[in-house]
């Protein structure tokens, strides 16, 4: 028989017996629903840690520094034989990592200790530098006030914990300013060192500077901005701002009294960020060969994703244990069937059903069971989803927290479902399509 | 006109069960040969094997020892697949309780064959139309079995065992099920399809009148045995025929 004719042939019986059938259907989509609920948890907690992860930029980052300072724990000390010599890492060697397939943006750390001056007092604290794309890492999403107006404008975020020692009520001091009093380095030329050949970076002097800038904003933490830091900033500026303040840091010692052959100032650590996290362990080797040290958390993510594998299998494994009660289900309706069809089955054979004819038939009777559970099901899934998603964010609102989607249903998730329903139903339908083909014509038709 | 070659042949075919420790002999060494265009009345008591007989001939159940051939091929040789498409093309079955299904429409009934058969959907409504206007049933081609009398009912059947163009038309008990008006009614359709069709027809019946009248051949059983078989003259037949 034609595959057509044996599908309308099924649904064709499979509505004759609308309730029973119905039941075994629906028995099939609370299988689904649960496996699919189960499993959008999993995917969806999984793409909201891997988001957060994501966007705080630590997966997504390089962390670069001169091999020669470098010593992170663990590290190999032996150079592989293709990486080159250790190299300074200053302007040129930003612009050259910058370069780089897929590295969106190279930023410096700038990070120092300094004083700041607010309503006439003194108070001593951390400064940072934040790039552009910190804005997206997630760590403003709650901020009160707003993020900087632009890459290089005279405007301060404040730490919580800080505003709290500027001012009781941290709020109060958004829109007004403070005075970051700083030390500069002011490059001393050559010439000026007396002309000896051995000093040829000159060296600096360091000048008290002071500058204004309007606080816009109080956050919570500072965005993870990588490592090699020096403790959080609790004052945050725009990076450009930063850097052209020449503030002296702790690395500037230490270039002074290295026997650096380029003149040029050089940074403590660059952040090189990816496009995505798929992409760091290519910059990162990359990076590796240009002679400078490299590091990134891609074993953490990886470690992650490991996780998170498990974590749905077992969900899945818990959520199928449902679908595994229909496919019961599924077998006794049809052997049901049989019983009540017996002599149908008996004349279908006496007109000239070929067995497989029979056992197809109610193999696909079975699998339409599987269809419509399946799509059901995942309907159902998806609803529970949304409710899940609904309930964790009215108990989040509540503990003042921002609305997360906690589960997610997403497209290979839906025909996944669907597929599978369809292949345990027919798993399910194996056994009473091999009865009813097995049913001898004669024996069938005399039955009563 | 009987052909050469004759249209079931069956050599020495027997049928036994085993029912508990008992064996049963329901069909017992019986050969027999019918020709193309012959009209045979299988008589006999309630068990005394015609109906397992018709049923191997049907190619429904395979005979213990012994060989039917049919349109050239041994059934006992054949595959269930082979069987299963004799079935289908060769031959054409009537029951004495019509065995409709009950669930589809007369158009649906009758359709069932041509879809094993995977004729053209485009075909098909014509052919089902064809085989319900030669049972005069074309008017009542959307109705369901329950909607109809017992002699509409057997009407349908044959259109359903006809629609595919069948050699051979098996009947089992064709009016076990009717008033004798009605059976009437039934067997006169059987014999204008015999004769205007050429077709080889079997009937089972327990009613000898009947068999008398319409048949062209009666062959009697008994105890799983063939009792006798003749052949009835075509100035009977058409003396007794209504």
């Amino acid at each position: 028989m034609k595959f057509g004719d044996m599908t309308e042939l099924a649904v064709r019986n499979l509505r004759e017996a609308v309730l029973r059938n119905s039941l075994t259907t629906l028995g099939v989509a609370v299988g689904v629903a649960s496996l699919v609920a189960m499993l959008s948890l999993g995917v969806g907690l999984q793409q909201l840690a891997t988001n957060r992860l994501n966007r705080s930029g630590l997966f997504d980052s390089v962390f670069v520094s001169s091999r020669v300072n470098f010593r992170g724990p663990g590290r190999r000390p032996a150079a592989s034989a293709d990486e080159k010599p250790p190299r300074a890492l200053d302007e040129d060697a930003r612009s050259q990592i910058a370069r780089l397939p897929n590295v969106i943006e190279v930023y410096p750390q700038i990070r120092f200790f300094t004083e700041i001056r607010f309503d006439g007092k003194p108070f001593a604290t951390m400064v940072a530098g934040m790039p552009e794309s910190s804005k997206a890492s997630g760590a403003f999403d709650g901020m009160q006030g707003r993020f900087f107006s632009g890459a290089s404008a005279d405007e301060a975020i404040l730490q919580s914990e800080f505003a709290k020692e500027l001012s009781p009520q941290p709020s109060s001091l958004i829109g007004k300013d403070l005075i970051l009093r700083y030390a500069e380095r002011e490059a001393i030329p050559p010439a000026a060192n007396g002309g000896s050949s051995r000093s040829a970076p000159g060296g600096f002097s360091i000048v008290p500077r002071e500058k204004h800038l309007q606080i816009i904003g109080v956050v919570d933490t500072e965005p993870a901005a990588g490592f090699g830091g020096y403790g959080n900033g609790r004052l945050l500026i725009p990076l450009k701002v930063a850097e052209s303040l020449r503030a002296a840091q702790v690395n500037d010692l230490r270039d002074i009294l290295s026997d650096s052959s380029s003149s040029k100032p050089t940074y403590a650590s660059l952040t090189a960020r990816t496009k995505s996290p798929d992409d760091v362990e290519a910059v990162e080797s990359s990076i590796k060969k240009m002679g400078f040290g490299a590091f990134s958390l891609l074993d953490a993510s990886k470690s992650l994703r490991i996780f998170f594998s498990v974590f749905d299998l077992l969900l899945g494994i818990f959520g199928s244990l449902a679908l595994a009660v229909a496919t019961l289900g599924i077998i006794n309706t049809l052997v049901m069937a049989i019983l009540e069809r017996r002599r149908e089955i008996g004349v279908l054979k006496a007109l000239g059903a070929a067995d497989s004819d029979v056992k197809q038939l109610f193999f696909v009777e079975a699998g339409v069971m599987g269809l419509f559970g399946g799509v059901l099901g995942v309907a159902f899934g998806w609803l529970i989803g949304r409710a899940l998603t609904f309930g964790t964010n009215i108990y989040l609102q509540r503990r003042d927290l921002p609305a997360v989607q906690v589960t997610a249903v997403p497209w290979w998730l839906v025909l996944g479902a669907i597929a599978f329903a369809v292949l345990v139903s027919l798993i399910a339908g194996l056994y009473p399509a091999s009865r009813a083909a097995r049913l001898n014509p004669v024996d069938a038709l005399r039955y009563e | 006109m009987p052909d050469s070659q004759p249209a079931i042949q069956l050599d020495h075919v027997c049928r036994h069960y085993t029912m508990g420790e008992s064996a049963i002999r329901a069909v017992d060494d019986v050969s027999l040969s019918i020709q193309t265009g012959d009209f045979l009345a299988l008589l006999g008591s309630s068990g005394s094997g015609k109906s397992t007989l018709l049923n191997l001939m049907a190619g429904l159940d395979r005979p213990t020892s012994g060989a039917i051939h049919a349109n050239g091929k041994n059934l006992s040789e054949l595959s269930s697949l082979d069987l299963a498409r004799y079935r289908r093309n060769t031959v054409g079955m009537i029951f004495q309780s019509f065995n409709l299904l009950p669930r589809m429409t007369l158009e649906e009934n009758v359709e069932l064959p041509l879809r094993l058969s995977e004729v053209d959907r485009s075909e098909r409504t014509s052919r089902v139309r064809e085989a319900l206007e030669h049972v005069h049933l074309e008017k009542r081609i959307g109705h369901r079995p329950s909607e109809l009398s017992g002699g509409e009912q057997q009407r349908a059947a044959i259109a359903r065992a006809l629609v595919n163009r069948p050699k051979i038309l098996f009947a089992d008990e064709p009016t076990g099920n009717l008033d004798s008006a009605t059976g009437e009614v039934i067997l006169t359709l059987l014999r204008e399809i015999q004769d205007n069709m050429g077709m080889t027809i079997v009937m089972v019946t327990h009613e000898r009148p009947l068999a008398e009248r319409f048949a062209t051949r009666l062959a009697s059983m008994a105890d799983g045995k063939l009792m006798s078989t003749n052949g009835l003259s075509s100035t009977q037949e058409k003396g007794t025929r209504p």
